[in-house]
């Protein structure tokens, strides 16, 4: 076995396994860019199925269709490397468009004056992000200084964000968010729907996130930090981590961007459902796999857990285009979750556990 | 003599960076009480695990009764009779005796559970035992002792001949280790070889029939208890060869970089605990403390870290003051870091690389308006690689790749990096080989001549008496002894880290 370990040292003279891999490295290389090689495969099969898979507007409509997604598999990207999960982020999508849908239709009633604010659609955007990451912060609290394991907190409040979304309007919509003149808070469907330089807003929120959360994770303490935190707790915490802090606030980015995907929804509909957001935890967490993260913490990153939102997004995208059913589509969604999280375990058990994992690998 | 029951021929056990057992030969006899002891980390609980099933062996060979096996599983070596009763009993608190007894194994008649038939076997095997307890009973309503009898009788329930118990002593009142040891001298009576694993040594000496001692992996001694006495055993669990290391040779400071009044620590989960502690660390020297297990050394340098904050007393760094509730964070800004014992556990984070963990305690340093800088600390890393000798291909290679020698040259790389004032190693030469050891103390000492204090903890007697200007011996939680270098010998120091132990 300490040959094995020799091994491995020589192995890793190879570049490309330099970086991850303990398996053989046109294999590391494969599993690491996985998300990425899915990504093209799926793309060059469908445009041999379908003359209008490969074309601008339906491209376009594919980015539009994972940003929702892909803002929520960032922060969720975040929590799980973190050594956490979030389960209440479509909860708190759903919360927060209620949040938004109330100012605009709503507007905030100040008894005392007998008057009511309508705040201006940009104010509108940022309280509604602030009510998210408002939401994150109690799942850091609760997970953190209360000791709750993070799939049960977040499992809570997803019931008491739902909730709450549901007893806002007494389950009814905010329906026409357009605003009025009158009130001056026109302009918030623009978020879903407007256009900047020809592309849709969507797609720049999310190409911005993804830049943003990147640079925070590669590029700051902190985003080391959650990397340390998740790959090994007391390690980090002996190297000077503040651990429970990190810990807190990635679940306030989560929330945060979770607010964001929400009111994308709100605003592409131009009217918010308390129902809306509706299972997309699960959707983040297959992306977030999909794209390289490991359920155990540590590792992962947020191009791949985007890119891992966009496979999802041509593959639901290249079904409808080739006539498949709903009911097909959902059934090969799950396929590719569940081969998603079997590859993360190969992946895990030959890093964790090199001694028995590479053979796992050459499997 | 008895009759050899069980073997182990030229076992060997190796996990990537460390050898945990060098062809280790083991031999347990019916009808005796066979120990087996070792310091942490020497190699023991590994035996035991492939003794019992759970581990596999890298290369070697089981014999039971001079018939070559192999146990895939414990389940597998339970059905062949060779039985394990786990330190921490593997018992499910929830369920009844019966329940436990037969867990996995529960007799079905007609796709029923037979729970008659359960209840029989268990009086049956409890019987044998000498201990009436209700079948019916559930298990967390029992005393820790009489979980513990449950747990042997489990582990007795297919007519054990070899059965192998883990600190059974660990949780028991002396009262209870009474009992306990009245039922194996039943069990031995009845023709059970038992092997017994402990590191209280004066309880070896009472019930012991044949000792095997392992050290770093290897067997250093096997012979019959007859004659023999405490100190014997420590020489060979410790070891006497001297360690290879010149010693730094310059006068430590007069100032003190480390101050410690009356530190106490109640108790912790481990059950070891700092009773009323006061000493002295100079810039520049280096002070040992020795110890035995749960003596409370590994526990005072949590506390100096700021890991408990309950702990209450005076611990001043280069004359300020360290309140109990200061962060790790902050007294690592202050120029301390905390080598921890177990590497794997608390010292590197696997996921990452060489580079981005030797980094890691560094990072704010290399912030520029708030923003780490392409590259950056890549200055450092390659300086500490190149200046501790760590054998890597490149700083970018995982550091679950490096062997356990140059991980541990890795973590202290970490902490140089933040120009420490004081170190704090606990047992820095564990679980690495004798090169990569003398590395890291030429390390130690070269540091020290740069007049950082270090404060090192270590079992191995051979480590202490080369390396420390000043050695303090810990035990049940108090320092019983100051020695100066060159004024003791080894059996000073197991004098003095045995004193408490015979008080209490």
């Amino acid at each position: 076995m300490k040959d094995m370990a020799k091994q491995d040292l020589k192995k890793s003279e190879h570049p490309e396994s330099e970086t991850r891999g303990t398996g053989p490295a046109l294999g590391a290389l494969l599993l690491k860019f996985r998300a990425f090689v899915a990504l093209i495969v799926i793309m060059v099969l469908f445009t041999f199925l379908s003359s209008t898979f490969l074309t601008w507007s339906n491209l376009i409509t594919v980015l539009v269709q994972s940003s929702i997604n892909g803002l929520l598999a960032i922060g969720m990207t975040l929590v799980i490397v973190s050594g956490g999960i979030d389960l209440s982020v479509g909860a708190i999508a759903g919360l927060c468009g209620m949040v938004v849908g109330a100012l605009i239709d709503v507007g905030i009633p100040i008894h005392a004056l007998g008057v009511v604010v309508y705040p201006h659609a940009w104010a509108v955007v940022l309280i509604g992000i602030a009510a998210g990451a408002l939401a994150g912060a109690v799942n850091g609290w609760i997970i953190t200084r209360l000791n709750v394991a993070p799939f049960i907190a977040t499992l809570g409040t997803l019931y008491i964000g739902r909730g709450l979304a549901l007893l806002s309007n007494n389950g009814s919509t905010f329906p026409f968010l357009d605003g009025t003149k009158a009130h001056g808070n026109m302009g918030f469907p623009w978020l879903g729907n407007g256009l900047l330089l020809d592309i849709p807003v969507p797609i720049w929120l999310l190409a911005i996130a993804t830049l943003a959360a990147s640079a925070v994770a590669t590029r700051t303490t902190f985003g080391r930090h959650i990397y340390a935190v998740g790959g090994n707790e007391r390690a980090a915490a002996l190297s000077g981590v503040k651990v429970r802090s990190v810990r807190a606030r990635v679940y306030v980015i989560s929330g945060a961007l979770s607010a964001l995907a929400g009111i994308v929804i709100a605003a592409q509909l131009d009217s918010a459902g308390a129902a809306a957001g509706t299972g997309y935890e699960l959707n983040a967490i297959a992306a977030a796999v999909l794209g390289g993260t490991s359920l155990m913490g540590g590792k992962g990153t947020i191009t791949g857990s985007v890119i891992g939102a966009l496979v999802i997004a041509v593959l639901v995208d290249g079904l409808i285009l080739l006539g498949v059913s709903d009911f097909w589509q959902m059934i090969i969604t799950g396929f590719v979750i569940v081969v998603a999280v079997a590859i993360d375990q190969v992946q895990f058990n030959a890093v964790k556990f090199p001694w028995r994992g590479g053979a796992a690998v050459k499997r | 003599m008895g009759r050899v029951i069980f073997q182990a021929k030229q076992i060997c056990k190796s996990y990537p960076g460390t050898i945990a057992l060098d062809h280790v030969d083991f031999t347990a006899y019916a009808g005796s009480v066979n120990i087996l002891v070792g310091e942490n980390g020497a190699g023991k609980s590994t035996l035991m695990k492939i003794i019992a099933g759970a581990v596999q062996p890298t290369e070697g060979q089981l014999l039971l009764d001079g018939e070559p096996v192999a146990f895939a599983t414990p389940t597998e070596a339970a059905e062949k009779g060779v039985g394990i009763v786990y330190q921490e009993l593997d018992l499910c608190p929830n369920m009844t005796v019966a329940e436990n007894i037969f867990l996995g194994h529960e007799p079905v008649k007609h796709g029923v559970i037979n729970r008659q038939h359960q209840d029989d076997v268990t009086r049956h095997v409890l019987d044998r035992l000498d201990h009436k307890i209700d079948p019916d009973q559930v298990v967390g309503e029992l005393g820790v002792s009489t979980q513990q009898i449950v747990a042997i009788a489990k582990a007795l329930r297919r007519d054990a001949k070899v059965l192998i118990m883990d600190e059974p002593t660990s949780a028991l009142s002396a009262g209870e280790v009474e009992t306990l040891f009245r039922l194996i001298r039943d069990l031995k009576a009845q023709g059970v070889a038992i092997i017994y694993i402990s590191h209280r040594l004066e309880e070896l000496i009472e019930i012991g029939d044949y000792i095997t001692v392992l050290r770093d992996g290897k067997i250093s001694a096997h012979a019959e208890m007859d004659g023999l006495d405490i100190p014997w055993i420590l020489r060979q669990m410790l070891g006497d060869t001297k360690l290879d290391v010149p010693h730094h040779g310059a006068e430590p400071s007069v100032d003190p970089i480390l101050s410690v009044r009356n530190l106490s620590l109640p108790h912790t989960d481990s059950g070891a605990k700092v009773d009323n502690v006061s000493f002295d660390v100079k810039a520049g020297e280096i002070v040992g403390l020795f110890g035995l297990m749960g003596a409370g050394r590994t526990e005072l340098l949590e506390c100096l870290m700021g890991l408990h904050p309950e702990a209450s007393g005076q611990v001043e760094l280069a004359g300020e003051t360290l309140g109990a509730r200061l962060g790790v964070e902050q007294r690592i800004d202050r120029g301390m870091m905390l080598i921890p014992e177990d590497r794997q556990a608390a010292g590197i984070v696997q996921t990452m690389t060489l580079g981005e963990n030797i980094s890691l305690a560094n990072l704010t340093r290399y912030e520029r308006f708030g923003w780490l800088p392409r590259n950056f600390g890549a200055r450092d890393v390659a300086s500490t690689i190149k200046e501790l000798a760590i054998k890597a291909t490149s700083a970018a290679q995982m550091i679950t790749t490096l062997s356990g020698g140059n991980q541990q040259k890795a973590i202290v790389g970490k902490a140089l990096l933040i120009r420490p004032r004081l170190l704090l190693m606990d047992e820095p030469g564990r679980g690495i080989d004798v090169k990569a050891k003398a590395e890291i103390f030429t390390i130690m000492n070269r540091l020290a001549t740069e007049g950082i204090g270090i404060l090192f903890v270590s079992s191995e007697m051979k480590e202490i008496v080369a390396l420390a200007d000043r050695t303090l011996v810990m035990s049940e939680g108090r320092i019983t002894a100051e020695l100066a270098r060159g004024k003791y010998d080894e059996n000073d120091l197991m004098v003095s880290a045995a004193r408490a132990r015979e008080a209490v």
